[in-house]
């Protein structure tokens, strides 16, 4: 099932989009020009092929569905993300993955500022975060739980992997980065080390296996450089704070 | 040497004391214990609050609280209080936390304004005789209603909360207080046909069957925020801003992330629970827009969304921006209001008076035209009816109250709330002290309270002629100002009493 999205209103194209997947569990839409919201809440079962460039908040609150996009995310992908999959065949913009507590993003190239942000886990909710690229200012800021793997690749312009205040108020959770990471750009009370252990190490080769199937690239290429792993030194980064009056 | 003198004594009447040991085993800051002989009560006063538990539970009621007779110097600037707050900084190097509300004399306008009555013409309506309307519908408003030629109506109605009373009890998180207090206030809200508040914790599985009378919150930490979170509610409320802490965010600490409290929260126990002052998609108005937008649409537009921000200078420019990013109902908190635990400088210090904010708010909106588009509801300590009453006629269609429906079910107003000790089983997850709270026999003492504020705005809504509380909102003239300045008589758009 197709739908072209046009210039069509957000409002009036969700709606659209909401009736059909009642009745398919596959929707491709065409020519998306910038519509917000699209596969709010998209519950398990159900998966949008998405061509174009999506608006703001595309799989906000995103219920087990999938999302796959042939072009370009914005800002808020995946937002307060609940379960499911979205892959973006090219950028996105600020706060991709907010708060979310379970499924998986994957990112094929850069991500904007404030990736991952407050990414949270809960038994057996364990999120993932890749970016195919390199990661803008506050990546993981807050974060509680869940997996971020940044790989840098493609970047000819040598920008840092990962922007400033990285990881600030982290307090669960791990990042992996590729390759070298700028110290001056790592916050406070947080961990870097070059030592995985044997989960990181199934995690991360399963994690990146996905990312090349996905993308088609060369998992002995990203591999070629070594993974750096950020995690906080305390999950209480804030524990001797306040006094009590 | 640090020795802060203690703020409350022990009297234990030597006579009327048995030794039951009651005393030792209620209190949770471990004030009372036993002397070696086994027999013999002792009492640390440093540590005793002023709860008043053992008061309440000692059988022969040997005990007595006092105000502690140990003199500072005195000084009309550097008060006891003022010396013990440095002093404990001095010990930790820490932030003063407090609970429940700001405690200092700031003005109370809700003290300052006289409602009317009718005398002779326009005659008062006995409310126990004649029908007096208090239900309040909540939600957005269209701009006009069209009908077709049989008269039906065709414009869609944004969703409607309809509520018995325009009182709600307001956000109070499963963590900051107890599953039992929760229940509490659901099981009132059920039976008065209105709603409660889960706060920003997200919803413990015990209440789900309460979704018919709950609001659930998002904010910036956005935890147990799911799709079936948001579908089991009558609104959403988007949390911004709180009156008691204005530009702060929330922050439970992982000892208080208990099992249960993390199953609600979906975060693992022990772990911090940080709601950072800012949402971090949210740095504009637009922001927000987007925000309210994305839970309409991940909720088909079956559920109102509201915004509740904190009463601060700015907040009629702020409020109008709400309004129009799609906000259905703006909550607004005045400074006054409670918290579980709250920095003491922000608490005591920052944001403005509800009574003001409203006023202002009110005018703005109508002076742009938009005061029908979206529901105004206010809180931040509404003490009794006559503050409700009040609060409508200035503009509100609805108020939260949380500290009255608390002292209700058990709260003494000791302000410990942040130490997670609450010897009253409400700000608490501590199993032996929450037991103590028993949602059953205490919900029919807040349905009564709140039963018994119906009434008497009833019958002050027919001593001023009204027979519908719509008939009150925004109607200033049934109100006038005594002993105010005339910048707080304009800015309350009151006349004084006397004109």
């Amino acid at each position: 099932m197709t739908l072209t999205a046009g210039k069509e209103n957000f409002q009036a194209l969700n709606a659209s989009i909401r009736e059909l997947l009642l009745k398919h569990d596959t929707l491709e839409l065409d020519d998306v020009n910038g519509q917000r919201y699209i596969g709010a809440a998209l519950p398990a079962g159900k998966t949008i092929l998405l061509h174009g460039t999506p608006g703001n908040d595309m799989g906000a609150y995103l219920n087990g569905g999938s999302i796959e996009v042939f072009g370009n995310g914005q800002e808020a992908t995946g937002n307060t993300m609940g379960g499911g999959k979205i892959i973006v065949h090219g950028h996105v913009g600020d706060t991709l993955g907010y708060a979310m507590r379970d499924g998986e993003i994957f990112v094929e190239k850069r991500a904007g500022c404030r990736a991952g942000i407050h990414m949270k886990e809960f038994e057996a909710m364990q999120p993932v975060v890749v970016i195919g690229g390199v990661a803008g200012a506050f990546l993981g800021e807050y974060m509680a739980g869940g997996t971020l793997v940044v790989l840098g690749l493609d970047n000819p312009e040598h920008l840092p992997i990962i922007g400033a205040h990285c990881a600030t108020g982290m307090h669960g959770g791990r990042i992996f980065i590729r390759g070298k990471v700028p110290a001056e750009n790592v916050s406070e009370h947080i961990t870097v080390t070059t030592e995985l252990d044997d989960k990181d190490r199934a995690d991360l080769e399963r994690i990146v296996k996905q990312y090349c199937t996905l993308f088609s690239a060369s998992p002995e290429a990203v591999f070629s450089e070594a993974f750096t792993k950020l995690i906080p030194t305390t999950s209480r980064p804030y524990a001797n704070l306040y006094t009590p009056n | 040497m640090n020795y802060i003198v203690p703020e409350f004594e022990i009297v234990r009447n030597a006579r009327r004391c048995i030794s039951c040991g009651k005393c030792v085993e209620q209190c949770p800051y471990g004030v009372h214990s036993f002397d070696k002989d086994g027999k013999t009560v002792l009492a640390d006063d440093s540590k005793c609050v002023a709860c008043h538990r053992c008061v309440a539970v000692c059988p022969t009621h040997a005990i007595q609280i006092v105000k502690y007779e140990d003199a500072y110097k005195p000084h009309a600037n550097w008060t006891p209080q003022v010396q013990k707050e440095i002093l404990k900084q001095a010990e930790t190097g820490g932030v003063l936390l407090s609970g429940m509300s700001n405690n200092k004399p700031y003005p109370i306008y809700w003290d300052k304004m006289l409602l009317n009555a009718s005398q002779v013409t326009n005659p008062s309506i006995d409310p126990l005789r004649e029908p007096m309307e208090i239900r309040t519908y909540l939600g957005r408003k269209p701009d006009k209603i069209e009908f077709d030629e049989n008269g039906a109506m065709k414009t869609v109605m944004p969703p409607q909360i309809r509520l018995e009373t325009p009182i709600m009890f307001s956000a109070m998180s499963f963590g900051s207080i107890s599953f039992n207090a929760q229940k509490t206030l659901a099981l009132a809200a059920r039976e008065l046909g209105t709603l409660f508040n889960t706060g920003e914790g997200g919803m413990h599985p015990g209440l789900k069957e309460f979704g018919d009378c709950a609001v659930v919150q998002v904010a910036s930490g956005r935890f147990g925020v799911h799709k079936a979170y948001l579908d089991n509610s009558r609104f959403i409320e988007i949390k911004i801003g709180q009156g008691a802490k204005p530009g702060i965010g929330g922050h439970l600490p992982g000892e208080k992330v208990t099992v249960e409290v993390s199953n609600a929260r979906m975060i693992p126990a022990g772990s911090d629970a940080i709601s950072p002052a800012p949402h971090h998609d949210i740095y504009s108005i637009e922001d927000l827009r987007q925000l309210i937008w994305s839970l309409k649409e991940a909720t088909e537009y079956q559920k109102p969304v509201a915004v509740k921000i904190a009463a601060v200078h700015n907040c009629a420019a702020i409020v109008s921006g709400v309004a129009r990013a799609g906000a259905d109902i703006i909550v607004m908190d005045g400074f006054r209001g409670g918290t579980g635990a709250a920095p003491t400088r922000i608490r005591d210090n920052v944001g403005i008076p509800i009574e003001l904010a409203l006023a202002a708010v009110d005018q703005r909106l109508r002076d742009e035209s938009i005061r029908n588009s979206v529901s105004l509801v206010v809180s931040g300590s509404f003490r009794n009816s006559a503050d409700i009453v009040k609060a409508i006629a200035l503009g509100a269609d609805a108020v939260y109250v949380a500290t009255a429906p608390l002292i209700a079910m058990g709260c003494h107003m000791c302000q410990q709330c942040h130490t997670g000790k609450c010897s009253w089983g409400i700000a608490t997850q501590r199993p032996e002290l929450t037991e103590r709270l028993n949602p059953e026999e205490m919900y029919p003492r807040v349905v009564n309270l709140i039963s018994a504020w119906n009434h008497e705005m009833k019958e002050m809504l027919g001593g001023m002629g009204l027979n519908s509380i719509d008939s009150l909102r925004g109607n200033r003239l049934m109100l006038r100002g005594i002993g105010l300045t005339d910048k707080e008589l304009e800015i309350l758009g009151i006349a004084h009493a006397g004109e």
